[in-house]
């Protein structure tokens, strides 16, 4: 044998020592540094998120109102763009050369290795285009997502608005939403965004070298399917909501309409309006800010943000919490020598001279001395300070929804003005003041807000006698339909039923008696209870207001329309009632076709201040323009009687 | 003996335990070219024109060969060495004139379809002709003429190979000092000596030149300091800082001028010089990745996605230790390991029961030429050796690579066989 024989022995250990080199790297590798398993799953595992649809929002009659639409987003990782047709790209997304470096630049500073937007909500017919030649643009994928369409462009205040979540919704939503995510930001859509969005789902694909997607990974085990939002119901009546929005075009106002036995809102328009079509798209920013800039703010919503002075139709209540008070009876009489005087030789006026007047005839006639007799009771005649006094009327009032948010199922309610007599306390110094110190309250006046939906709501509780269901605009969420239980209960305004009556009769005779100030707009075989009302505007004419429910007995609507600076309540917002009314609950509209024209004609916007002062009321159409309805019975507190003539001129 | 691997077949009694050892890891080099080339959108094809169809050919007509070097007599291979030699000498000036130049390489002459890679057999010639030169002059004291005259025929297909330039392939050639070493043509400290150049030639490489001959000067301060009363040491010590910083220049020239720009890269890679996962350092990032990603017991067969998925390149050849540790995990890497290890260890045993130096020798040579593909293969992949182009000993993917590795092995094994006939 060979002396070197035992060298045997080191070679065979240089073996093993290696060996054991590549045994602790591997272990190193695959036991203990887990970085290499995550990686492993970067490089393969693209998490793609399934966006559901959104639930649909269908009119209370099953149309309609919100849709989905598919809409394909653009992406790009930045890192993985080679050999780029830069030309026949932006050709088919429709940008130029500069607009593509600025996305590539955008994308690459998010991260040039994980794909993000490049051009977002591209249309079907682009979409089809650009698919064709979609293998030549390595690095560019498509996305399906779903984008808001509304197929007769209507109630959009109501609807509300979808946008992209912003850094703030994306902290308070714990990190459920991301980036690019929509939320509904206004309306319905904000209001049941929890219902609308869905659940996202999760689908794990797995990708090759060259990010060609490979399947799914782990045979989707861990996938997650995206669940379609809820879809919901609402109360509104599709046909109505176009009609009132055709009636309130070129004018700033509102029309709320609820059924009085549920609380259920049929119309809800908040004009002008805007087409909500155009909050959706790839025009949606520059249409947002054309509506931010728009003088008549079509993005403010009337019925639940305007407040107004309710004027003349804040009478009911009077009327309905004094004598539940007991401080008036339906055979209390005060005598109307044209006006009331409440001391310092200052009058109240009424616009007309009644002398004796009982409880209907004050509400057929709009009495503000009747009124202004009422409120003084009410205040300084119960045996208590009349801020204690105040206090309980205060009370009885807010009872009918006036001074306190009604909680309907949108966001930006705004709960009108009621003040407390702590108010009056410190304005005047001290407790001793009384009824003549705010007795403008009397006839809804002065130191009152009162939104739109608050009018309408006080007539569903005239309507029902006494109760209301808060309004609301969806009256079924999901395939379930279930309803909101704070939807279902009945709220009791705090008077009696047997004191509706005389009030009712009176409004009954507002429209149905000769001369009342609603004769004009009454409706054939339908006896409808309305009052007209002023609401006092101190930056211009006044708005007109008109509140009504029909029919009389078993009433199925309430319904209260504002116009602003429209002057007298009879003759704008009265016509636009009566319409609406008698389509609801005949489908049809009688009404005299030279009222109709001169309603869909009239163009009541305030022009800017550079305009001439000179208004031209009605643009086109045969009717004659000239004196249509003097009412006689129209009170004017404080300003502007030469405002109506000049416009009824 | 009564070894119960060992029968009696080809006229001798073969080492049955070995070509289990073979058969077994050209059995798992066929499920895992099967795993890197499977296709998840066409799965259960088998078809000859994949790579593991081929592979089933390579292994058959392996397993044809190895019983062909089984029945030959033992007596052929070392008269043919030289004849074999100059064969595959020619080949290998053959392939630079007329080679297919594949991935950078001119290593391959086009036969048909089929492509044939000489550097591979060049190994075995070399072997051969190694060891019936060295064991001529085995009965004498070994001396540096007969060192020299030995590498010599190791260093001429070096030449050779590094000319395509096929780097990786003339690197393993070096592998035979250990047949040096085990012969006494070199010594233990030589071997020091030269572990110790390729450490100074990494550090210089991975740090800077002048930062290295300080930490040299440094030590050999210390060591003046230390022998300060012993005159010899300090000259001595003195030389050795010369000799050492002048290696460094000249690994650092060699470095910046000598070597190609992408195995420049490579080597700077795998030094941590340079981090680039997507550019020259993706292909070993993937592949770390891929058998990092195995964890203990690996992601199963054909689940493996860095391998089924084309993260990793060259997956079935020289990276087809990812699609291993990836699919069977630490527990399927060691068994591979411990495969080869066996088998290392079982050849140096076969190698020092043999009666003639000639049969030694060369199944020394077998060792040093399996090993250095084992190591440097593996640990290529798992990011402690530089990404050198070598194929995994039976397992890779390739013609080429099995029958010379095949050849290797079985001729070592028909003269153990035969070890009681006279070669």
């Amino acid at each position: 044998m060979n002396g070197l024989f035992e060298r045997k022995y080191i070679i065979q250990g240089i073996f093993i020592a290696v060996a054991a080199i590549i045994a602790a790297r591997l272990s190193y590798l695959q036991l203990i540094d887990k970085s290499y398993l995550l990686s492993a799953n970067n490089n393969v595992l693209r998490k793609m998120v399934i966006y559901p649809a959104r639930g649909v929002i269908l009119d209370r009659n099953g149309e309609v109102l919100v849709q989905n639409e598919p809409v394909y987003d653009l992406l790009v990782t930045p890192r993985e763009v080679k050999d780029l047709d830069t030309a026949l790209l932006c050709e088919l997304v429709g940008i130029d050369k500069e607009g593509f470096q600025r996305r590539m630049a955008t994308a690459r500073s998010y991260s040039p290795y994980k794909a993000s937007q490049f051009e977002k909500q591209l249309p079907a017919t682009a979409y089809a285009k650009l698919q064709e030649h979609l293998y030549k643009f390595r690095g560019f994928y498509i996305q399906n997502r779903t984008v808001r369409s509304y197929p007769d462009s209507v109630a959009a205040q109501f609807l509300g608005y979808i946008q992209e979540v912003n850094d703030r919704d994306i902290e308070r939503s714990n990190g459920f939403y991301r980036p690019g995510d929509y939320i509904g930001a206004s309306g319905v859509e904000s209001a049941y965004e929890d219902l609308l969005r869905g659940q996202r789902g999760v689908k794990n694909v797995m990708v090759d070298a060259f990010n060609r997607p490979q399947g799914a990974f782990a045979e989707g085990r861990y996938d997650t399917l995206a669940v379609a939002g809820d879809g919901l119901i609402s109360s509104l009546d599709k046909d109505l909501q176009l009609l009132a929005e055709k009636l309130m075009r070129n004018k700033i106002g509102s029309v709320v309409a609820i059924e009085p036995a549920t609380g259920e809102i049929l119309t809800f328009v908040s004009s002008p309006g805007y087409d909500p079509n155009m909050m959706v798209g790839r025009e949606r920013g520059n249409n947002y800010a054309t509506l931010l800039q728009d003088p008549y703010k079509p993005m403010f919503i009337r019925p639940i943000q305007a407040q107004y002075p309710p004027g003349s139709v804040f009478k009911v209540v009077s009327a309905l919490t004094a004598q539940q008070a007991g401080m008036i009876d339906e055979h209390t009489v005060f005598n109307c020598p044209g006006g009331y005087r409440y001391g310092g030789g200052r009058i109240m006026r009424c616009m007309h001279v009644d002398g004796p007047t009982q409880l209907i005839k004050s509400i057929q006639h709009s009495c503000n001395t009747y009124y202004g007799y009422t409120y003084a009771r009410m205040i300084d005649q119960r045996g208590m300070p009349s801020a204690e006094s105040y206090d309980l009327w205060r009370e009885a009032v807010m009872k009918f929804g006036i001074g306190h948010s009604l909680g309907i199922d949108l966001p930006g309610e705004k709960s009108g003005l009621l003040p407390t007599s702590e108010f009056y306390t410190k304005r005047y110094g001290n407790a001793k003041w009384g009824s003549s110190y705010n007795i403008s309250l009397s006839i809804g006046q002065g130191e009152m807000g009162i939104t739109p939906l608050q009018m309408a709501n006080v007539m569903a509780i005239v309507a029902n006698r006494g109760f209301y269901y808060r309004p609301h605009l969806i009256k079924a969420i999901g395939e379930q339909k279930i309803v909101k239980p704070e939807f279902t209960e009945k709220i009791f305004a705090g008077v009696d039923e047997q004191y509706y009556e005389p009030v009712i009769e009176g409004m009954s005779r507002v429209v149905n008696i000769p001369g009342g100030t609603g004769y004009s707009v009454r409706i054939a075989d339908i006896e409808m209870c309305g009052k007209t009302g002023t609401a006092q505007n101190p930056h211009g004419q006044d708005h007109a207001v008109f509140f009504a429910f029909a029919p009389r007995e078993n009433p199925k609507i309430a319904i209260a329309v504002v116009v602003e600076n429209a002057g007298f309540g009879g003759t704008w917002a009265g016509p636009i009632v009566s319409m609406l009314v008698e389509k609801y609950l005949k489908d049809t509209v009688t009404l005299p076709q030279y009222i109709q024209d001169r309603i869909y004609n009239a163009d009541l916007l305030p022009k800017p201040k550079t305009a001439k002062p000179q208004e031209k009321i009605v643009k086109t159409g045969p009717n004659k323009p000239s004196s249509p309805h003097k009412e006689p019975d129209e009170e004017v507190l404080f300003v502007h009687h030469s405002a109506l003539a000049r416009r009824y001129e | 003996m009564n070894n119960p691997h060992r029968h009696r077949l080809f006229g001798g009694e073969v080492d049955w335990f070995t070509i289990i050892l073979w058969l077994l890891l050209c059995i798992i080099g066929w499920f895992n070219i099967h795993a890197a080339v499977f296709d998840p959108e066409n799965p259960g094809l088998f078809s000859m024109a994949t790579n593991y169809g081929k592979q089933s050919i390579y292994i058959f007509s392996a397993m044809l060969l190895a019983i062909a070097i089984l029945i030959v007599d033992a007596k052929f291979y070392s008269s043919i060495s030289p004849i074999l030699y100059a064969i595959t000498i020619l080949l290998l000036i053959v392939v630079l004139i007329i080679g297919r130049n594949v991935g950078g390489n001119q290593a391959w002459i086009p036969i048909g379809s089929f492509r044939l890679q000489p550097s591979e057999f060049a190994k075995l010639a070399t072997c051969l002709l190694l060891g019936r030169y060295l064991s001529t002059q085995s009965n004498r004291t070994p001396n540096l003429k007969t060192l020299f005259a030995g590498s010599a025929i190791v260093l001429l297909p070096v030449i050779l190979v590094l000319l395509q330039p096929d780097t990786g392939s003339a690197l393993a050639f070096f592998a035979l000092v250990f047949v040096f070493y085990r012969e006494g043509y070199i010594s233990g400290p030589w071997m020091l000596f030269g572990a110790l150049c390729i450490l100074l030639f990494v550090l210089t490489l991975a740090f800077h030149q002048w930062l290295v001959i300080a930490v040299i000067a440094a030590i050999c301060g210390l060591g003046i300091y230390y022998f300060r009363r012993r005159r010899k040491a300090i000259t001595s010590l003195i030389a050795l800082f010369v000799i050492s910083s002048a290696y460094v220049f000249c690994v650092d020239f060699v470095y910046e001028n000598v070597l190609q720009p992408h195995q420049r890269n490579r080597i700077d890679v795998i030094l941590g010089k340079i981090d680039d996962p997507r550019g020259q350092g993706y292909n070993l990032n993937q592949s770390m990745i891929a058998i990092g990603s195995g964890q203990f017991w690996g992601k199963g067969y054909l689940q493996g996605t860095q391998t089924k998925y084309n993260f990793v390149p060259e997956q079935s050849t020289d990276f087809i230790f990812c699609t291993i540790g990836e699919e069977w995990g630490f527990v399927g890497s060691m068994v591979v390991i411990s495969l080869y290890v066996t088998l290392l260890l079982r050849i140096v045993n076969i190698a020092e029961r043999q009666r003639t130096a000639f049969a030694r020798i060369y199944a020394y040579g077998v060792a040093s030429i399996l090993f250095f593909h084992f190591a440097i293969n593996i640990g290529m992949t798992i990011g402690i050796v530089p990404i050198i182009g070598i194929p995994l000993p039976f397992i890779s993917y390739g013609g080429s690579s099995l029958w010379s590795f095949t050849i290797l092995l079985f001729i070592m094994l028909k003269f153990d066989a035969n070890k009681k006939g006279i070669v």
